[in-house]
């Protein structure tokens, strides 16, 4: 239980910009969110809502120039934004691994599957090749490989999308890593494969209590898979909270109009309402909105919406919200 | 990779760089054109291979009794003005001008492939720095860049090798650099990356090896260019010197016979044009072959 009260991650106002010709993007714009071991961390919102950027900054995966991370990522008691290029090496595939979105170009095609796994078992246990070899086999066995061992000499384009994306979760869990950052791992493979994938990963995390960061914005998935989930919007983050309160009783108009927007079958039969969507998109980067970043899109907008910019607003352990909405209501009580 | 791999992959039917190499092979095979460059090119090898089997006398003592004869028996090629084999002395030199364009060639390989991964890799000032010296070395024409280094190094095989291999540098900086800043972008590095590799083993074991299509497509051109920047040297008088036998020298040496004895000059600018084509026939070939990894 003492785990349980420490976090694993804790990132503090964490600050990632892009210095671009056309001017500087705040990509990620005072982040903070913590994440406890053994658990699965839902990361939801829009494309270009700053979620992947938040994983890279975990693993300074970003160029800088262009990028500048500001802030402070605690890993345990280290702060990984302290630490130099060999520090942050020895981290990645380490204790925290990562999994991209695209199981199709993950893979280098010029490597066969097991010699990209060992690769990473042999860098960080200093095992030796055979050792190594023996090691990747078992990894994807445990991934559901059917014949691992004639699969790790195979190159890459002879495996399906699925199995591309279990040796990357193969390679990702080679070292035991306390935390995985998941960015959108099933995005692109088909929904059979998506529940087959989630599946696994879910055993695995009990298997390795490894800590997840699921970076989605399939609620669906999350609904499954996370026990608390922070939403973001246009870099920031506007509500978190454990995963049943977020179904039950989303607070921000944001998290209120991606719960509308999961398509129901035979909804419009029964109730004769069509899909809700969340009108306009996301804003320009470049040129964000006074105020909150969502007034423009947000039915319930008030005059102080388009003037201040929303307080974060405590509800409970985990449960905070970032809209005038809140704080309104709070004034009155 | 390993010795469990490669033991073990002996019992597996089928091996999948097998299979890879040889969609390329048969790829090449039903290139005819590309088949007779590599045939020109076997023969080419295997002449500079064998010139003492082929033409076991001297090719460099003269026979002034025998000068400039017209091709017969004795003497396929004819002789040239001091009565030596036109044939003997094509046939040795292939041996100087192979040497000269694989020197050249390594010359160009070991130092472009790794400063055009060092530049398209890590970007920024050293990218800007490197891309300068090799604009300001691609602003001299090639040749003329040869002759500069020829005439600051001296005259000699050795000599020659390190000036041709230096004006082939800055080729190999760009290409490898153009190609490493698109295999850098993708995926599979950044996951190396994610997963601690060192940046030496991502420029050696990740990008390097995507990189090697392009960079085989290119040397097969280059061998050749090798081979035409060795006669020019030759032909002008600074590249390898007599009675050493050369191409580029005899063409030179038979241009003063170009009338009454035109043969002299002929059949070894017939050899010049026969091994470059050779080797741009086959670079041609190499590139449709290997096309579909060519955009990886």
């Amino acid at each position: 239980m003492n785990d349980q009260m420490k976090p694993l991650l804790a990132i503090k106002d964490l600050h990632t910009r892009f210095h671009t010709l056309d001017g500087v993007v705040n990509a990620v714009d005072g982040v903070d969110f913590e994440v406890y071991r053994g658990e699965t961390l839902g990361l939801v919102g829009e494309s270009g809502c700053g979620k992947s950027v938040t994983a890279l900054s975990i693993l300074q995966l970003l160029r800088c120039p262009p990028a500048e991370i500001q802030g402070s990522i605690f890993f345990e008691d280290i702060d990984l934004l302290d630490l130099d290029r060999e520090g942050i090496r020895k981290i990645r595939g380490n204790t925290i691994s990562m999994i991209f979105q695209e199981p199709m170009t993950s893979l280098n095609p010029v490597l066969t599957i097991g010699e990209q796994i060992s690769e990473a078992v042999r860098l960080h246990e200093g095992m030796t090749r055979q050792e190594a070899w023996r090691w990747t086999v078992n990894m994807l066995q445990m991934v559901q490989i059917p014949g691992p061992r004639a699969r790790a000499r195979e190159y890459p384009h002879k495996l399906s999308g699925g199995m591309r994306q279990r040796a990357m979760i193969a390679m990702a869990l080679s070292c035991n890593p306390q935390l995985l950052l998941a960015d959108e791992p099933t995005t692109a493979l088909d929904v059979t494969i998506q529940a087959q994938i989630m599946n696994l990963m879910v055993g695995l995390k009990e298997e390795f209590r490894t800590a997840i960061v699921l970076i989605t914005h399939d609620l669906g998935i999350i609904a499954e898979m996370a026990s608390r989930v922070v939403v973001m919007y246009a870099g920031k983050v506007v509500e978190e909270a454990p995963i049943k309160e977020l179904f039950k009783d989303p607070r921000h108009p944001y998290t209120q109009g991606l719960l509308g927007s999961i398509p129901v079958i035979g909804r419009k039969a029964q109730t004769g309402r069509r899909l809700q969507e969340i009108p306009g998109i996301v804003p320009n980067p470049l040129d964000m909105p006074v105020g909150c970043r969502f007034h423009p899109r947000c039915h319930k907008a008030m005059d102080v919406c388009k003037k201040e910019e929303p307080p974060m607003v405590l509800l409970g352990e985990h449960r905070r919200v970032n809209c005038w909405l809140e704080a309104d209501c709070e004034g009155k009580e | 990779m390993t010795e469990t791999t490669k033991t073990s992959a002996d019992q597996t039917p089928d091996q999948p760089s097998a299979s890879q190499f040889r969609r390329s092979w048969f790829k090449l095979k039903r290139n005819k054109v590309a088949l007779i460059g590599g045939l020109l090119i076997f023969l080419y090898i295997l002449t500079a291979l064998l010139a003492p089997v082929l033409f076991p006398g001297n090719p460099s003592a003269p026979n002034l009794i025998m000068a400039l004869e017209t091709p017969s028996l004795k003497h396929p090629l004819g002789t040239d003005e001091l009565g030596r084999s036109i044939l003997g002395r094509i046939i040795y030199g292939s041996r100087v001008s192979l040497l000269i364009a694989i020197g050249a060639v390594s010359v160009g390989l070991i130092i472009g492939i790794p400063l055009g991964l060092i530049s398209g890799y890590y970007g920024g000032k050293i990218d800007f720095i490197l891309q300068r010296i090799t604009d300001i070395m691609l602003a001299f024409p090639g040749f003329l860049l040869a002759l500069g280094l020829v005439a600051v190094l001296g005259v000699g095989l050795k000599n020659a090798m390190v000036s041709v291999g230096i004006g082939m540098i800055p080729l190999y900086i760009r290409l490898v650099r153009g190609c490493t800043l698109s295999v850098r972008e993708e995926v599979y590095v950044e996951a190396a990356k994610a997963t601690g590799t060192r940046d030496t083993v991502i420029l050696l074991r990740h990008i390097l090896p995507n990189v090697m299509v392009p960079i085989t497509v290119q040397t097969s051109l280059m061998m050749g260019m090798g081979i035409l920047f060795a006669a020019g040297l030759g032909f002008l008088g600074i590249g390898v010197q007599p009675p050493t036998p050369e191409w580029g020298t005899m063409l030179s040496s038979g241009r003063s016979y170009l009338f009454h004895a035109p043969h002299v000059a002929t059949f070894p600018g017939i050899a010049i044009f026969l091994a470059v084509l050779g080797f741009n026939l086959l670079g041609d070939g190499l590139r449709d072959a290997l096309d579909p990894r060519f955009k990886l």
